[in-house]
């Protein structure tokens, strides 16, 4: 029996193991704190900074901050839930979401995430960029203007495919992905059974020929809100 | 048969031994010779130390001094830093422009002279500055500016630009610039007489744990700003376990309107040296490495000499003092323009040849840092401070400062005073004081700490500098009265978009914002609740951003709406006729408006 430690959370005791991650005792207790980098199995990356709690009073990404014993985190209070609203509404005005028109919508972890924050519309305005997209690939397209800077394809793809597919280049709101040939997507090892396609919880990386094989109405979040149940991501779309 | 390309790769690669860890030196070097990194240089770069294209691409397009796109034989990088514009900018700017028939970006048709703009270069006390390409020109003026571009037509050769040479070791044969040091208050650090070799000697005559200890009875805490214990963060490096350690010295200092160390690098290298050297025997690490802001290369020949005569003095190297186990040496790692880099975990990947984004924490530096081995980073004067510390003893350090914040501080001063240039001060000191000794009159504000610290107003300047009250890294930038302090605010703003890494979502975007929204205030489009709505989301970016250029990004705005808030509020109206003072009719129309009259797009 491994040895385990007490935290709180929004008053609750939970047990953790020392190691883990705020995050991963809170999944383990069932208890739901919103997220979009993180996805199980990978190197955890804190970047979208959506999972944000308090723990003993100082703000810390909960997917990357170890427990400890007795640390009291809070998760669920207006203040961290409005700092998640607008972090969600940030990443909608930096890029080029259009909802209605995009094949992942009801399967977007981005889109899931603003309706269990009760976003209708961001206060802020849009930046709308000029981003590239790469259709080198006979069987995946990388739209950047729907990417949202998580690393899960770039992860995915280095720790469960080992291969090497995406980097990231630029710096600031210059920040992109980037395949791993002069060439684009086309050039590399890239392959629609790749993980890192999944991976994606927006509509930026995705197989090319399937994106209305479930019709809009039928998808993971037109049933149940995310982070209900389950955490687990929306199922792949495969031929 | 090989292209010119392909064999300086592979020279350049070859003379790092084929260390991807020195893919930083490996891109400086071709963008050097051939005006950028070119894609097809990124691909053989790549295959030459077996790394990824997108590592080589990603470091390529991380850095300001790296380009993928050519850029012209001379770089004039113009610094556009609040203190250069307080000073001229604009006018410079213009001369460089109209004497090169380029705009700022451009490239002049010969390929010869390309001109950009730069954020903060470290001569503060001296703007306007620029670099053309490694050397330092300053107090620029609109005829300065055309002198320079016709030497650089006639010879090409910005070394040749340096007519007058500066003071102390700035006229040294191998510096040779005309950088000036201005040390207007010389206290009992920069006055002590230096005894090479002293401080390792007493050093090496105790143990280790002993010299941490004497760091903590001086109670050294760091002067880059955050003000940690030195010697705490000495004896976690010393704890953690691991075979090999190391000693990072952070001289990359970039916070606007900070150029201390580069007074420190030029005239105390020997004591900088020393305290790293120091530092190595304390925590048990035989490899030292300084970072050296990539603005600062023209100190890098200078101060390699310094090493090799330490190594020929046997105060680096093995056997040091005589003593069988105490081995040290140093390497000097060159930046390429980053801000963020200071950082230092940030740094720590700078080092290894990476991007400069910052890593997650923890694991600490001391635990999982150069290399994954335990680390120290300590700033370049806590590091000479050190070496003073074992000079004369902990006593005597702790004669100056205040209880929490022991020893005296070097102080980078510029903007609005008379006497701008370095001061050393004991910690405790008000602003006023400080103010009164660099003759600054009816002054406005101060930038305390630079952009990443707080604007305070003159119901402030009874304040202490110290770690108890006002902490600083040591920059105050001096407003005088009829300076534009949103405009200032809005400037700073500017430099943390450009600078931030993007990793993680406040900063990356939140900083866009912020600065889009403080234009918009300024432009008198702005209505009093998206004040509201700036404190909001500057308090976002703050609590949630990942390292500490977001954490503190939204000081300029924050601080300077906390003290001067009715400049602000003079700025902002309600809307009017129904809509929103932020709706611009005829941006919104304009387009329309240009198609229906047949017009270009855009």
């Amino acid at each position: 029996m491994a040895e385990t430690l007490t935290i709180v959370l929004d008053g609750r005791e939970l047990s953790a193991r020392p190691g883990q991650t705020i995050l991963a005792a809170a999944d383990e207790a069932g208890v739901w704190i919103p997220r979009l980098c993180h996805k199980g199995g990978l190197e955890p990356y804190g970047g979208c900074r959506v999972c944000v709690v308090k723990a003993n009073g100082r703000p810390v990404a909960a997917c990357t901050q170890p427990v400890s014993p007795g640390l009291v985190v809070e998760s669920d209070t207006p203040e961290l839930t409005e700092q998640r609203r607008i972090l969600v509404e940030l990443l909608f005005v930096e890029g080029n979401h259009f909802c209605m028109s995009c094949e992942k919508s009801g399967n977007c972890e981005l889109q899931a995430l603003a309706y269990r924050l009760g976003i209708a519309a961001p206060r802020f305005e849009y930046l709308f960029p000029a981003r590239a997209l790469d259709a080198s690939h006979p069987d995946i397209l990388l739209d950047r203007n729907r990417c949202v800077l998580c690393a899960r394809c770039v992860r995915s793809s280095r720790e469960l495919d080992r291969k090497q597919v995406f980097g990231f280049a630029g710096r600031g709101a210059g920040r992109r992905i980037v395949a791993d040939a002069a060439n684009g997507l086309a050039g590399t090892q890239a392959h629609s059974d790749d993980h890192a396609l999944d991976a994606c919880p927006v509509g930026a990386l995705v197989r090319k020929r399937v994106g209305f094989a479930v019709p809009v109405g039928a998808r993971l979040y037109d049933q149940l809100p995310i982070g209900s149940g389950s955490t687990a991501a929306a199922p792949a779309e495969k031929p | 048969m090989s292209t010119e390309l392909e064999c300086a790769v592979a020279e350049v690669c070859a003379s790092v031994g084929g260390d991807r860890t020195r893919l930083l030196d490996v891109t400086r070097a071709l963008q050097g010779r051939f005006g950028c990194v070119s894609p097809q240089a990124m691909d053989l770069v790549a295959r030459a130390l077996g790394l990824p294209r997108t590592t080589v691409e990603g470091v390529v397009s991380f850095y300001s001094f790296l380009s993928a796109a050519p850029k012209g034989r001379v770089v004039i990088r113009l610094c556009d830093d609040v203190v250069d514009r307080l000073y001229g900018y604009e006018r410079v700017l213009s001369a460089f422009c109209a004497e090169l028939g380029i705009e700022l970006g451009g490239t002049t048709s010969d390929g010869a002279i390309t001109l950009e703009r730069t954020a903060c270069i470290g001569m503060s006390d001296q703007a306007p500055a620029a670099l053309v390409d490694d050397v330092v020109v300053t107090e620029l003026s609109s005829d300065k500016a055309r002198e320079v571009v016709a030497g650089l037509r006639e010879h090409m050769d910005p070394r040749r630009l340096v007519r007058r040479l500066g003071d102390g070791n700035n006229a040294h044969p191998l510096e040779r610039s005309m950088v000036k040091n201005q040390i207007q208050r010389a206290g009992p650090f920069l006055l002590a007489e230096l005894v090479r070799g002293e401080a390792i000697r007493k050093a090496a005559s105790i143990s280790p744990v002993e010299v941490i200890r004497a760091v903590k009875t001086a109670r050294l805490r760091g002067r880059g700003g955050a003000g940690f214990p030195t010697g705490m963060k000495w004896e976690y490096a010393r704890a953690a376990p691991g075979e090999r350690k190391y000693v990072v010295c952070n001289a990359d200092e970039g916070e606007p309107g900070t150029f201390k160390d580069r007074v420190l690098l030029t005239e105390l290298p020997d004591r900088v040296f020393a305290g790293m050297t120091i530092a190595g025997y304390a925590i048990g690490a035989r490899q030292g490495i300084l970072y050296l802001r990539g603005e600062y290369a023209y100190l890098l020949p200078f101060l390699e000499d310094v090493l090799a005569r330490r190594r020929a003095d046997g105060l680096l190297g093995r056997n040091i003092s005589g003593k069988h186990a105490f081995e040290f040496d140093i390497r000097i790692q060159l930046g390429a323009g980053a801000y963020v880099c200071g950082e230092e975990t940030a740094l720590l990947s700078s080092c290894e040849g990476g991007r400069g984004d910052p890593r997650n924490r923890p694991p600490f530096p001391a635990q999982h840092g150069y290399l994954g081995c335990p680390t120290v980073v300590n700033n370049v004067e806590t590091l000479a401070c050190v070496t003073r510390i074992l000079e004369a003893g902990p006593a005597s350090f702790c004669e100056y400062g205040s209880d929490q914040s022991s020893g005296t501080k070097l102080l980078s001063l510029s903007g609005d005073c008379g006497r701008p240039g370095v001061y050393e001060v004991p910690f405790g000191i008000s602003l006023r004081e400080v103010l009164a000794l660099a003759n600054a009159r009816d002054t406005a504000a101060v930038q305390v700490g630079g952009p990443s610290g707080q604007m305070v107003g003159p119901a402030e300047f009874d304040r202490k500098l110290g770690f108890e009250d006002l902490a600083t890294g040591g920059a105050l930038v001096v407003f005088g009265p009829g300076r534009n302090l949103v405009e200032i605010a809005q400037r700073y703003l500017e430099f943390f978009e450009d600078e931030s890494c993007g990793y993680c979502t406040p900063c990356r975007v939140g900083n866009v914002l912020l600065r889009r929204g403080l234009e918009r205030v300024l432009a008198g489009r702005a209505e009093p609740a998206d004040l509201a709505q700036l404190e909001s989301l500057g308090q976002t970016i703050k609590a949630t951003s990942r390292c500490g250029l977001g954490q503190t990004s939204p000081n300029p705005l924050l601080s300077s709406l906390q003290r001067f808030r009715p400049l602000y509020e003079a700025l902002v109206r309600p809307g009017s006729e129904g809509r929103r003072r932020s709706f611009d009719l005829e941006r919104a129309v304009g387009e329309a408006a240009r198609i229906r009259t047949g017009g270009r797009h855009g």
